[in-house]
């Protein structure tokens, strides 16, 4: 299970200095500081702004273009299925489905106790072993129901 | 006597447990005090049999696939450390039918070798293109590189000569190579299979790009859902930088390369060539007007060659074995070799290398199998979310840029998603348009609302809601994304849309019609 620090104005502008060498630094940055806290906070936006001299309404435009970007926290652990089309060719659309009664919350969404985020990804590259998931870290292949239960399962714990 | 086993550290097989398979082995060994050296080596593109384990015996490799970790007490009971039979052994993995049958040229290394070993990639004739490259000079590098009739892999098709020679003409005190590495088609891992079994075939294309346009710094864009693959990428860097193969005069020559790798963050539209640079500049990933192309203003409005990691880690071996080599393979204005990936719904899914010119029924039938369902094949996706649905009765089409064109259709990154007859192809074609409305990156209208039109159109067809009427008002705004937008998110997302509709009118609920049968 991912581990993330409380937010701390000292904290992030270490974390985003790691990265003021590189060029086009911006994005190396927000995802260290979702990496550090789980999301990318608006606290951060202002920081950002001013260490790349940069609008605070361009910063904002950035962290909401991408899908990866979290505004709020997730639940403790992550389950992401995959909802291309070679994982819906696989009988993914069946395992969603199981996904979500089993849960009781549709992707995209929380479960009520704040355990488990069920999200759509869009292809992990294991096109030719899908139906595919990623539970936190952990990429899965070859899912059925069963695989599905026993990741589920493992989030709940 | 130590026995070396080979077990795959590719995202795939990781996926398929081979992380456990490893741990399992040296319980095994240790309990049997038998000494053992597991590489964790790339795969081999058969990826159903992935675990797909590899014991070095007195005969060569001798595979065995695809291994779970309960399996593992059973193979050494069997003997597999000395090539024992057992139900999971295929023999030598490059007399398997489906390696057999391949012209492995990017692909000749993967699975073989230890991707983060250098010494291995140099004893498999790795950085032969880049020696011949500094012998030859940027002038002709790109000579040899338009010889080889090489074609973009990403998808486009446009000539890498060209886009090469227009940087190399331009003057600027900095010029950048941009790999594509954003591979978000569905049905497509061949970018990120030579990337974590093969990285230094990319570092040595890119460094190849490099001296051949006068530029001095190269990015990997990939994608978030790619971490495997970035860290295989980044360990091989810092390895070539150790070895002088990157960095200030490299291989002792005058020139300097050097290259990191960066991160998407989600969005398919940042495949796009325009819309990463943006994102690599740290800025919302929207699609540029052109022109100015990327090869007179690209990154940071300096010159960029951007390519595709298949257009790039086909340069080596254009260099080392000559332009003239790799143009003998393929049909037509399609040369050289396609890493063709099988995905979906199919019983032998993986990766196959093979000259242009093969047809999409050999492809999926006799190699892929067909269905892992074992239903009868319905159509297949080629080219990922914006390429069309083929039917069934038009798998006589061979792999070529220009037979797939005629028929509405694209190879692009040459990724090809089975699906069996259970498919609901409106349900497709209400998906793709989703897709689109999702990734746009809303720099235009036909593609931005346009596709959420198209979503609310495919609801009401799909709940049988004058459907006549509905379907043409479909086809109507197909049309206008077709002419209306930017770039290909926009413009292509009809291609699905309509090829569903027009082989598959049925699950439109309109009355079935066979007319391109007899075409
Ligand atoms: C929406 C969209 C997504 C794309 N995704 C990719 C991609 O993931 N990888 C890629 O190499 N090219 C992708 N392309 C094509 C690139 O724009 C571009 O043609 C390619 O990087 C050029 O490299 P090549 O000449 O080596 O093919 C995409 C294009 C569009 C319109
Ligand atoms: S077609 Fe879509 S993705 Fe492409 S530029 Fe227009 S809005 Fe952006
Ligand atoms: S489509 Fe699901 S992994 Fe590629
Ligand atoms: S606005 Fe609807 S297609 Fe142009």
């Amino acid at each position: 299970m991912p581990h993330y620090e409380p937010w701390s104005d000292e904290r992030a502008r270490a974390v985003i200095e790691e990265f003021s060498h590189l060029e086009g630094p911006l994005m190396p940055m927000l995802h260290a500081v979702q990496e550090t806290f789980g999301h990318v906070p608006d606290a951060v936006v202002p920081m950002l702004a001013e260490m790349l001299n940069i609008s605070r309404a361009e910063v904002h435009g950035v962290v909401t273009f991408y899908h990866d970007f979290r505004h709020e926290p997730a639940g403790h652990h992550v389950l992401k299925l995959c909802r291309a089309e070679a994982c819906q060719a696989a009988g993914g659309d069946a395992l969603a489905d199981h996904a979500e009664h089993r849960l009781g919350c549709k992707l995209g969404e929380t479960t009520a106790d704040g355990r488990v985020t069920v999200e759509p990804i869009y292809c992990l590259g294991l096109c030719a072993t899908a139906p595919s998931a990623m539970l936190d870290g952990k990429i899965v292949a070859r899912l059925n129901e069963r695989r599905l239960d026993a990741l589920i399962a493992e989030a709940q714990s | 006597m130590t026995i070396r086993i080979y077990v795959p550290k590719d995202a795939c097989a990781i996926a398929c447990g081979a992380d456990e398979v490893v741990e399992a082995i040296e319980a095994a060994a240790r309990k049997r005090q038998q000494p053992v050296e597991i590489v964790r080596n790339g795969s081999r593109g058969m990826l159903w049999l992935e675990p797909l384990v590899e014991v070095v015996t007195a005969e060569g490799r001798i595979g065995y696939g695809p291994v779970e970790a309960g399996d593992v007490e059973g193979l050494f009971e069997a003997g597999f450390l000395t090539g024992g039979a057992h139900g999971l052994r295929i023999g030598k993995p490059e007399e398997h039918p489906f390696l057999a049958k391949q012209t492995r040229l990017t692909f000749a290394r993967c699975g073989i070798i230890d991707p983060a070993s250098y010494t291995d990639y140099r004893a498999h004739g790795g950085y032969r293109g880049l020696e011949r490259a500094l012998q030859l000079g940027p002038a002709e590098i790109i000579e040899e590189v338009k010889k080889s009739g090489l074609r973009g892999r990403g998808g486009a098709g446009f000539p890498t000569a060209i886009k090469w020679k227009t940087v190399a003409d331009a003057k600027a005190e900095r010029k950048y190579i941009v790999c594509n590495a954003d591979e978000g088609d569905s049905g497509t891992f061949a970018d990120r299979m030579i990337m974590e079994g093969d990285p230094f075939e990319l570092i040595e294309g890119m460094t190849i790009a490099g001296i051949a346009v006068g530029a001095t710094k190269g990015f990997v864009y990939t994608r978030s859902e790619y971490p495997h693959a970035i860290w295989a990428m980044e360990k091989a860097i810092e390895v070539a930088r150790a070895h002088g193969m990157l960095g200030v005069n490299i291989a002792g020559s005058q020139y300097s390369f050097d290259m990191e790798v960066r991160m998407g963050a989600g969005a398919y539209v940042c495949g796009e060539e325009t819309a990463l640079l943006d994102s690599l500049e740290g800025k919302r990933g929207t699609v540029r007007a052109k022109p100015p192309l990327p090869a007179h203003k690209g990154l940071f409005q300096k010159p960029t060659v951007i390519n595709n990691v298949l257009s790039l880690t086909a340069v080596p071996h254009i260099l080392a074995d000559g332009g003239e080599f790799y143009a003998n393979f393929g049909m037509g204005r399609s040369r050289g070799t396609m890493p063709i990936q099988i995905a979906g719904n199919v019983k032998f899914g993986g990766l196959f290398e093979t000259a242009f010119g093969i047809t999409l029924g050999e492809l999926i039938n006799d190699i892929g199998g067909g269905t892992a369902s074992g239903r009868p094949v319905k159509a297949a996706q080629v080219g990922g979310p914006l390429g069309a649905y083929v039917p069934t009765w038009q798998f006589d089409l061979p792999f070529d840029y220009e037979s797939f064109a005629a028929k509405d259709a694209l190879i692009g990154h040459g990724g090809i998603v089975v699906f069996d007859e259970s498919a609901d192809m409106a349900k497709m074609a209400r998906f793709a348009m989703e897709f689109c409305s999702v990734e746009s990156c809303g720099k235009c209208t036909p593609c931005r609302i346009g596709s959420t039109r198209g979503v609310e159109l495919m609801d009401r067809i799909m709940a049988g809601e004058r459907r006549e009427a509905n379907l043409a008002t479909l086809t109507d705004l197909c049309q206008t994304m077709k002419l209306g937008s930017l770039c290909a998110l926009g413009g292509f997302t009809p291609y699905p849309v309509l090829s569903a509709m027009n082989h598959f009118p049925e699950d439109f609920g309109a009355p079935p019609h066979r007319l391109e049968a007899a075409e």
